[in-house]
Order: structure tokens, then sequence, then C-alpha cells
């Protein structure tokens, strides 16, 4: 490999036969450059289904209400039913162990919000300390809602972002105004951006119980949502996921007289599940662009294996003439595989390079929903320059072998 | 320097057996100048093949330099040939991407020689042959009788026991051969052994002995007085 003189014979052989070699090496380095851009392609759209899930804690459960579809102890189906605070304790208590963080949510849709003369249609979530963590909020300013607001029922409200830049326009920090809920004062305690953008800011946080008193809502909630508590692997974790939201259903199809078997009147949505869907999802479109890759490259390597054949067809009398002048075997079998290499390498770099400045030069220009920012790591670099050097291997293995069978006696009779 | 006894060579053509060579005893030491001649079929090639270990005989014996030859591999051939053998052909077998002082210094690359010291030995069996100025041509700037040369340059680069030379003017016009054959007797001149196959009597008179083959086996082997291809030239 180290071989000085060897390498000055493959120079040798390869400036004598340009158009020969740049055909070798083509469908090689647009095999690998094919490869490169499709895992750059993959591994963009797991960038972007990533950050589909970035604006939620991406291991959340939510839970709500829809009207009961099968009838049951003498109950028609379609009645409403609502969840309360006892259905929220009750889960408390008895997965108290598993659960991360946890909240109920008391909503009220399109409320009014005003502050002095700015006013707008907005809604109002009542909720516990956690959601913060469950919803993935940042606070710009001020606090989130505390346990103290929850005890104290406090008027203390968190807006949006987007709210504050609708009622408060210029006012750099809104904390320690008032506004106005549905004409009852409450003082602004905080500003929360959401990585989801504005629709998920233009929404006003105030404390469960204080929604419950000033709203009329009584008992009652809008629905619950829990983070579980993670464990050693993402399968363990998403079964006990699985388990808490089986347990918990049961509960709750119990307490409110539903049938068992009624799918839909407890909606529930565990993103971890959607996340292990998506992400099969992406491994399945990954696995797949590298089949279709190193399909590509093999039918590279077949070409350079081929091309390969007819150059040893071709220099047989040349191969004879060495032997005959007493090149060993393995010297024949060296030069052959050695350049087949050498081309292979040198075009798949020129593949590999070429991809990865596409994806460098392009990528941060592709922005669709599905695809941000594609780009190769180095590990898979790493590994297509592996997959390279032995497709070189493979395409130069048979005709070295073929090279060093060849009798010189037939190489060199005259025709 | 070649002593060859009983020699037998056949060949399979389908379901055929056909017999070229039918025992052969053949000697020749150190310094002969040898003509091998002989008719299409008479086994001459086949012969010179044996000797020059691109083939094998059946049965026989051969001994090189005091070396038996025989149970050859493909690596112990190779490193004989590299070692004791120059092969000069008819069509010259250069190979055409190389040029001259490259061919000739490529025995001396499978010895595992450096490149300096390939070129400057190269290079000094090209002056030799009188084509020192040549150096850097490739062998399609060549004519047939510079090819010849070279190709002579190359089978000697190696210094070995014994040259072989098939047909080696074959494919010359009488001048250039007769220059190339000057050359021949003048490398025979400095002590190196040299077998010549030729079906033309001419050149075969150049030699020192001439040893005709007839269907497989040797018919005749007689000195012959050398006539100087300087005389012609």
């Amino acid at each position: 490999m180290f071989n000085i003189e060897r390498w000055q014979e493959i120079f040798d052989t390869i400036r004598k036969n340009k158009l020969r070699t740049f055909l070798t090496g083509l469908s090689v380095a647009s095999g690998i450059f094919i490869l490169v851009v499709l895992l750059g392609v993959g591994q963009g759209m797991q960038n972007g289904i990533s950050k589909e899930f970035e604006d939620d804690a991406s291991n959340s459960i939510w839970v709500w209400t829809r009207p009961t579809s099968v009838e049951y102890k003498g109950l028609n189906p379609g009645r409403m039913f609502t969840l309360t605070n006892d259905d929220y304790d009750f889960i408390q208590r008895k997965h108290k162990d598993q659960i991360e963080f946890q909240s109920s949510r008391v909503r009220i849709w399109s409320a009014v919000v005003s502050h002095k003369k700015e006013s707008g249609s907005y809604s109002i979530e009542g909720i516990f300390p956690d959601f913060q963590l469950i919803e993935n909020e940042d606070m710009v300013s001020g606090r989130y809602i505390n346990q103290n607001d929850i005890e104290e029922r406090g008027k203390v409200a968190i807006i949006g972002y987007k709210i504050k830049k609708d009622l408060f326009k210029t006012i750099e920090d809104p904390t320690g105004l008032f506004i106005q809920l549905n004409n009852i004062p409450f003082k602004v305690v905080g500003v929360y951006s959401d990585k989801g953008g504005e629709r998920e800011e233009d929404r006003v946080f105030i404390p469960s119980t204080t929604a419950q008193q000033v709203f009329n809502r009584g008992q009652t909630i809008s629905n619950l949502s829990y983070t579980l508590q993670p464990e050693d692997n993402f399968e363990a974790t998403v079964a006990k996921s699985e388990e808490f939201v089986a347990s918990m259903t049961a509960y709750l199809k119990s307490k409110h007289v539903i049938a068992p078997e009624d799918e839909r009147a407890i909606g529930v949505n565990n993103s971890l599940e959607n996340a292990k869907r998506f992400y099969a999802l992406i491994f399945m479109i990954k696995a797949f662009f590298w089949w279709v890759g190193v399909c590509t490259i093999i039918a590279g390597v077949v070409g350079v294996s081929n091309i390969m054949l007819i150059i040893v067809k071709e220099r047989t009398k040349e191969i004879g003439i060495r032997k005959a002048l007493g090149a060993y075997p393995i010297s024949i079998i060296g030069m052959i595989l050695h350049e087949a290499i050498f081309v292979t390498a040198i075009a798949g770099f020129t593949g590999l390079i070429g991809g990865l400045l596409l994806l460098e030069l392009v990528g941060p220009f592709v922005e669709t929903e599905f695809i941000a920012n594609p780009s190769v790591n180095f590990n898979v670099a790493l590994t297509t320059v592996i997959i390279l050097i032995l497709a070189g291997a493979i395409a130069g293995f048979f005709p070295a072998w073929r090279a060093a069978r060849i009798r010189p006696i037939v190489a060199l009779r005259d025709e | 320097m070649i002593e060859i006894t009983d020699l037998h060579k056949s060949y399979q053509m389908g379901s055929n057996s056909l017999h070229v060579l039918k025992g052969i005893n053949f000697k020749v030491s150190q310094g002969e100048l040898v003509s091998i001649m002989g008719s299409s079929g008479s086994g001459k090639s086949t012969f010179l093949n044996i000797l020059g270990m691109l083939d094998e005989a059946d049965q026989g014996s051969y001994t090189l330099d005091g070396v038996q030859i025989k149970n050859l591999n493909e690596k112990i051939a190779a490193r004989y040939r590299n070692k004791f053998l120059g092969f000069i052909f008819q069509s010259f077998n250069l190979i055409t991407y190389k040029n001259a002082i490259d061919n000739v210094g490529l025995p001396l690359y499978y010895q595992g020689l450096k490149r300096k010291e390939r070129n400057e030995r190269a290079m000094h069996y090209l002056e030799k042959v009188g084509l020192a100025d040549w150096a850097t041509h490739l062998p399609n700037e060549l004519s047939g009788g510079q090819k010849q040369r070279v190709a002579i340059a190359r089978a000697l680069a190696s210094d070995p026991k014994v040259l072989l030379a098939d047909e080696p003017t074959g494919a010359l016009d009488t001048k250039t051969s007769y220059e190339v054959m000057e050359l021949i007797q003048g490398i025979n001149d400095e002590g190196k052994t040299i077998l010549i196959v030729t079906h033309e009597p001419d050149i075969a008179q150049m030699t020192k002995r001439i040893v005709n083959l007839k269907d497989g086996l040797i018919i005749d082997d007689r000195r012959v007085e050398q006539v100087r291809a300087k005389s012609y030239v």
C-alpha cells in the first residue's frame, strides 16, 4: 500500500488512460453522491419532524372527553360527561410513582381580555404550576403560576407574548399591571413564549382553582395532562406510558359509567406513542434511503468491476509480458486491485465532497414543514468512506483474480 | 548451462492427444549461440516455451544453471524467469504506454530495485544497444529495429543466464535483421548464452550451432562456421 514504486506504476497507468479512468470513476462518484444526498434528506426529515414535536414535552399525555358512542347500563349513546377534580385527585394518588408532571385544565374559550382601551378575544386556561413543563413554555418576563396562587385562588394571570404585543403595545414589561378577563381584573405576573409560535401564545393562564371559582365551573375540568417519569430506554418508556393510559381510561370509564368497549368517549393523545410512530417512520425512510443508496453504489461497483474486467482483457498481453519478465501473481493482483481501489476511492471522495457541498450550500435554504436543514454527520461520512474502500476492493477483486490467472504463454501468442 | 533429457510434451485437443515433443535430449553450455530451426508444427515454439518456463513438460528433466526446473508453481516460475531468463519476442512485446527506459527497467522493478537504480541500469543497457537518445520515447515512436533493440535491452536488464529469442527478426526487413543479429552476436561475444528460434537459414548461419527439429525430435545438431552479421551491414 505504501510502496512508492507501486503508486508510480498506478499513476503511469491512469495517466495513460484518462478517459477510461474517468468513465470508471463516474459511476462510483454518482453512486456516492446520490447516497450522501439521500442520507442528508433523511436527516433533514428527522430534523423537521423532531421540530414538530419540540413545542410540547415529547412525552406528554393529554386526556379529554367526547360524547359516548356505546349504549351502556341503560344510558344512551351520545351522552356528554365531564371530568372533575375527583378524577384528577384519584389519578394523582393512584399513579403517584409514575407521574412526573401533571396538571388539569379548565378551559374558557374566547373570553374577552382587555387592558385599558385595547381588547381581544383569547382563551383562558386554568392550570397547575406543572403545566409550564408539560407545555414547554419559556418565561419572557415575570413568573409562572405557583402553588401559592392555587391555594389562595389568586387573581393572577400569565399572558402569551402575542397577547402582550396586542394589548400592551409598547410597554416593555407588563408584569404588575392589570388586565380584565370578562371584566374581572387580574394581575399580570408573567409573560411566556412558546416554541410552537404565535398560535400557542394567545392564551391566558390563571390558577386552576381561580378559574373554577371565578367562571362558575364548580368541580369540573376540561382535560388532564401528564408527563411520566422516563424509564431506562425509549421502548420501556413507551410501554409504561401505554400501561398508564390503559389503567387511567379504565378508571375513568367505570367512574363515569361508560362502556369498556367505548373507544370514543375518552380522548387520549399520547405524544410518546405518536413520537414512536414518527420515529419508526423516519427509521423506515432512512433505511429505505440507505438501501437505495447502497444499491446505487452496488450498481457503480458492478460497473467498475465490469470495466476492470475489460481492462484486464485489454491488458492481457501486458500482463503476460509482465509475468514473462518475472512478475509474481500477487503483484498482478495487487496492481489491478490497487488501481480499482484508488479509482473508486478518488471518484467516491469526489462524489462525497460533491454531495456534502450540495447539502452545505442548498441545505440551509430548504425549509419546508417536514425537512429542515438536511445534513450528513461525520459518522455517516466515515461510514460511506469505509463502504467506498470496501466497494473498491470488491470491484477490483474478480478482475484481479482473473488477471493473476492469465498464462503468459497464452497472452503472448502472436495472433 | 542447459541440460535436457528425454523431454515429452503433448496437448489435449478435444478427444485427441497431440504429441508435440517426443523425447528431446539437448545440452547447451555457457557462452553458446544456438539456433533452433524447424518448419511450423515441428514443436520448436513449444520447446522454447518449456525452456522459458512459460510451459511445463509432461515428462523428462530440465536443469538450468544447475537448478532442477520442475513442479513449478506460479511464484517460483516467476522468480526463475526473472533471475535466469531474458525473453526476446518476434512482436517485441513492449508495453505500449511506457517509454523505452521504463520498459527496460520493468524486470528490475520486479526485482524490487528502486527507481533511481533501475533507471541507471536501464540507461546503461539502452546505451549498449545504441538507443540512449531514445530513452524517453514511447514504443510507437520507434522503428521496428529500434523496438527490438529496446526489447533486447530489456531482456539483458536483469542480467539473466540465458537469452531466449523467438523469431527475433521475424518482423524485420533484411537489413534491420542483420543489425539486430549483429547486436546479438556482440552480446554473445561477451559470454552470454543465447538461444534463437528461427526459420530463416541466413539468420541461423549467424549462430554457432544449428539444431533442427522435425516432428518433435531433434534430427540434426551441428556446429557451424559463424557468419558475422557485420559483413552484411
